[in-house]
């Protein structure tokens, strides 16, 4: 596979020229499943597609002057050196566009910080290098625990001396031991935080990412509307083990979920009774 | 003592001695032509030291999986990379066109301070060989970023001191010099020169040289707390005793986000020269390029939470951080139009140094692009600190500084050496950096769209097709410097003879002296044109 590298980017290079469809999927900032995603997505299609309409402008004007204002179609240059009507007019043409820029971006923002009326909440804590995921109860105790590391076919795979490909690992870098399952079609909140150094939690296709800084907490909010699996990384340099804490996040149908959890809930307190702690949080590994 | 006292002066008949033999001579020399010269050899070196850095980064990104290097080695290149390519290519080569430059462009004897200017290239090289010492340090360099972020950054075994002693050296050369360029502005002008005649070039540096003013203490501050955190028990930057991570990359971004305009400011003088030259007309909006200059400086101490949108700002931070940074798309823009209607019904020609402009003209311009999209906070909480970040700043510190570098380097290489280079060569270097860069850079953007975040040693398969292409692109790129130091060799040694003026389009102080320049140019204030 790793051999056609080359051609199968020409074909890639082809796919793009050919089809929109290729753009949207693969090198293009995916639409994602959630309220923000989507309108993070209208809002970078929107501002790409003003940047190449001010290129056009711009650089048209630039390759015209090159092409025919050379000094062999014009040995004689002109001799102006200001004019105060063109001044004036490419400041406040900027500024309207700036200002046709700002507008969306202002209430996109505004309808994202809208933290109320979550169903369900999740603590995540950064760690060097994994991620800690913790359900919480309505009274704002953790009620289950995952902790969350790299799949073991891709730590096979990932070091100077491996002696397996990344190529023959599916989702080299991209899967986790114990994923985090959450609900689809109800909005949770992520309460991001870290136990060390500073992280990111960053999915794309939620829309958003936030950074889990020691001593402060910050949020977002999510509401998938599909059903699946979605990949995402660790996204601020956090030491060695950086491109190795990777996010893998399932979504299920409410029923399943509440299923999943319920499940997992139990077997979480029956660990918890035979160890007899006296812990408050109720904290145990995922059953095997 | 008096020799050099009465040579500054200028006037005296011992005034017209030549520099000191040996090695000697660049040691204990005050002259701001050789200080020039000194500062440009020195960030050329680090160009290719900083650039051997960046290949290692780019044969590791090659493929997945990993195959040159282990994580902790690439965090250092990365780390090492960065700063080496700001603190010792990027402003020292922009404080060497200053040392050359503006006492030139304004008619004056030399700098201002001789000596204090002999004491800042001095540090710089302290500062720097302490910072390259760290690499043969038990446990290795910095490997946290050039951002050098609260608490992470506290993990540095070995290095962290002289990290920071390094950043004060390295700061303290900056303000100094500054403080020369400033002083020789405002003092050593030519009689007639008024501040609304200079060239672009020199009212560029001259604004920087306040923002650098302004902002080195800042860093130099915030290091010092990481070193007291670090060894003296306080606790600004570290939660569990009190402190706040974020206050670091305040206090970073503070100094940090001005330091970018540092970085352009005087490349956006560059290519104000370069370009009336080869348009043969003279610069379009002479006034409102200075005004744009001083706004873009203005408003560049009220962007700096940009850099930390996700961070959890309130919402009324984040739209004041949005706006503000917007706004300097318009004076920049601002230029990018009176730089085109300079070219503008002209009579084009395009020799190596026009090309190198053009080239910053476009590329600069895309960067400009991707900076207005970074703006804007809903979308900036995907692309931030994916690789279309580093697309992005490459495009206008590569794409623009370093490309308006060149062009002034073949500008007023001449002057210099009183030889004109190969242009065959020169073209040569153009194309291919101007094509290997777009192959290097632009596929960037499409990762970070894609999720592939910066500064990891490896990444998931979708990414490696373009990481390839990226990497093939960087090899490139790294090679074709070489055209490049080959090219500038050849032409200090041997090249056709050049003339005074050298480019018929030119005007200014500088090219009414021979080429080369003479070693103490000046001495009797010209008449300003």
């Amino acid at each position: 596979m790793r051999k056609w590298s080359l051609v199968r980017w020409a074909g890639v290079a082809a796919g793009v020229v050919a089809s929109p469809g290729a753009w949207a999927t693969d090198w293009n900032m995916p639409r994602g499943v959630t309220p923000v995603s989507h309108q993070a997505f209208d809002l970078h299609m929107f501002a790409i597609w003003m940047m190449v309409g001010i290129a056009v402008v711009v650089f048209g004007a630039m390759t015209w002057s090159i092409i025919f204002h050379r000094r062999s179609r014009r040995p004689e240059p002109s001799t102006f050196t200001e004019n105060m009507k063109f001044e004036v007019a490419w400041t406040i043409a900027p500024f309207l566009i700036l200002v046709a820029l700002a507008i969306p971006s202002t209430m996109v923002l505004l309808s994202d910080q809208n933290y109320h009326d979550a169903k369900m909440s999740i603590r995540i804590t950064g760690y060097q290098w994994l991620w800690k995921y913790q359900y919480m109860s309505p009274a704002d105790k953790p009620v289950y625990t995952i902790y969350s590391r790299i799949a073991l076919a891709s730590e096979e795979r990932m070091n100077l001396d491996s002696k397996k490909s990344p190529w023959t690992d599916k989702h080299y870098l991209e899967d986790v031991d114990h994923p985090l399952v959450v609900p689809t079609h109800e909005k949770v909140l992520l309460l991001i935080t870290s136990g060390d150094v500073i992280h990111s939690w960053w999915v794309p296709d939620f829309g958003e990412k936030q950074d889990a800084i020691p001593g402060f907490v910050t949020q977002m909010w999510i509401d998938v509307d599909k059903p699946g699996v979605y990949r995402g990384v660790c996204n601020q340099v956090c030491g060695a083990g950086h491109a190795y804490m990777p996010i893998v996040v399932v979504a299920k149908p409410k029923g399943e979920f509440e299923q999943w959890l319920h499940t997992h809930e139990q077997g979480a307190q029956a660990v918890a009774g035979n160890t007899a702690t006296k812990a408050p949080a109720l904290v145990a590994e995922e059953s095997k | 003592m008096s020799s050099e006292m009465t040579a500054a002066h200028g006037g005296h008949a011992d005034a017209h001695h030549g520099p000191a033999k040996g090695v000697m001579r660049w040691i204990t020399t005050t002259n701001h032509k050789d200080i020039g010269t000194m500062y440009l050899v020195f960030s050329l070196l680090m160009l290719f030291v900083g650039g051997a850095m960046a290949m290692v980064i780019r044969s590791e990104l090659a493929e997945p999986g990993l195959q040159v290097v282990n994580p902790a080695f690439f965090n250092e290149m990365m780390t090492l990379h960065g700063l080496i390519m700001i603190f010792g290519v990027l402003m020292p080569a922009l404080v060497g066109f200053a040392n050359w430059m503006v006492p030139m462009q304004i008619g004056a004897p030399d700098m201002a301070l001789p000596r204090l200017n002999n004491w800042s290239f001095w540090l710089l090289v302290a500062g720097m060989s302490m910072l390259l010492s760290t690499l043969i340090m038990p446990g290795g360099a910095p490997a946290m970023g050039w951002t050098m972020y609260a608490p992470q950054v506290e993990q540095t075994p070995y290095a962290f001191p002289f990290m920071i002693f390094a950043v004060h050296l390295m700061g303290i050369s900056s303000i100094l010099g500054s403080i020369n360029i400033i002083s020789t502005i405002l003092n050593l002008r030519a009689p007639d020169m008024k501040l609304l005649k200079m060239p672009l070039f020199v009212w560029t540096w001259f604004v920087t040289a306040f923002l650098l003013i302004a902002i080195m203490p800042v860093l130099a501050g915030g290091v010092t707390m990481l070193l007291f955190d670090r060894f003296f028990g306080t606790s600004f930057f570290n939660a569990a005793g009190g402190g706040s991570p974020i206050l670091w990359q305040h206090v970073f971004w503070f100094f940090g986000h001005p330091e970018v305009y540092v970085m352009i400011l005087p490349a956006f003088g560059i290519i104000s020269e370069v370009i009336p030259t080869f348009s043969r007309k003279p610069l379009f909006g002479y006034t409102a390029m200075v005004y744009a200059t001083a706004s873009i400086a203005f408003v560049s101490f009220v962007v700096w939470a940009h850099h930390m949108f996700t961070s959890g700002m309130p919402t009324a931070a984040e739209l004041f951080f949005m706006y503000s940074t917007m706004f300097i798309a318009i004076p920049t823009g601002i230029k990018i139009f009176n730089w085109v209607a300079t070219m503008w019904r002209g009579s084009l020609t395009f020799e190596t140094p026009m090309l190198f402009a053009i080239g910053f003209l476009f590329l600069f311009t895309i960067g400009g692009f991707s900076g207005v999209m970074l703006a804007l906070v809903p979308a900036d909480l995907q692309y931030h600190n994916s690789y279309f970040v580093v697309a992005h700043f490459h495009y206008v510190l590569v794409g623009g500084t370093l490309m308006a570098l060149f062009a002034g380097t073949y500008y007023w290489l001449p002057k210099w050496t009183g030889h004109m280079y190969n242009e065959a060569l020169g073209k040569w270097h153009f194309w291919l950096s101007v094509i290997s860069f777009n192959v290097l850079f632009f596929p960037q953007h499409f990762l970070g769209l894609a999720g592939m975040p910066r500064r990891v040693p490896d990444y998931a398969l979708q990414f490696a097709d373009l990481n390839l292409l990226s990497s093939i692109g960087g090899f490139v790129f790294g090679a074709t410097q070489l055209i490049f130091l080959y090219n500038v060799i050849r032409t200090v040694y041997r090249g056709k003879k050049a003339t005074a003026r050298v480019w018929e389009g030119a005007h200014g102080l500088e090219w009414t002296v021979p080429s080369p320049a003479p070693y103490h140019t000046f001495e009797d204030a010209p008449d300003v044109p």
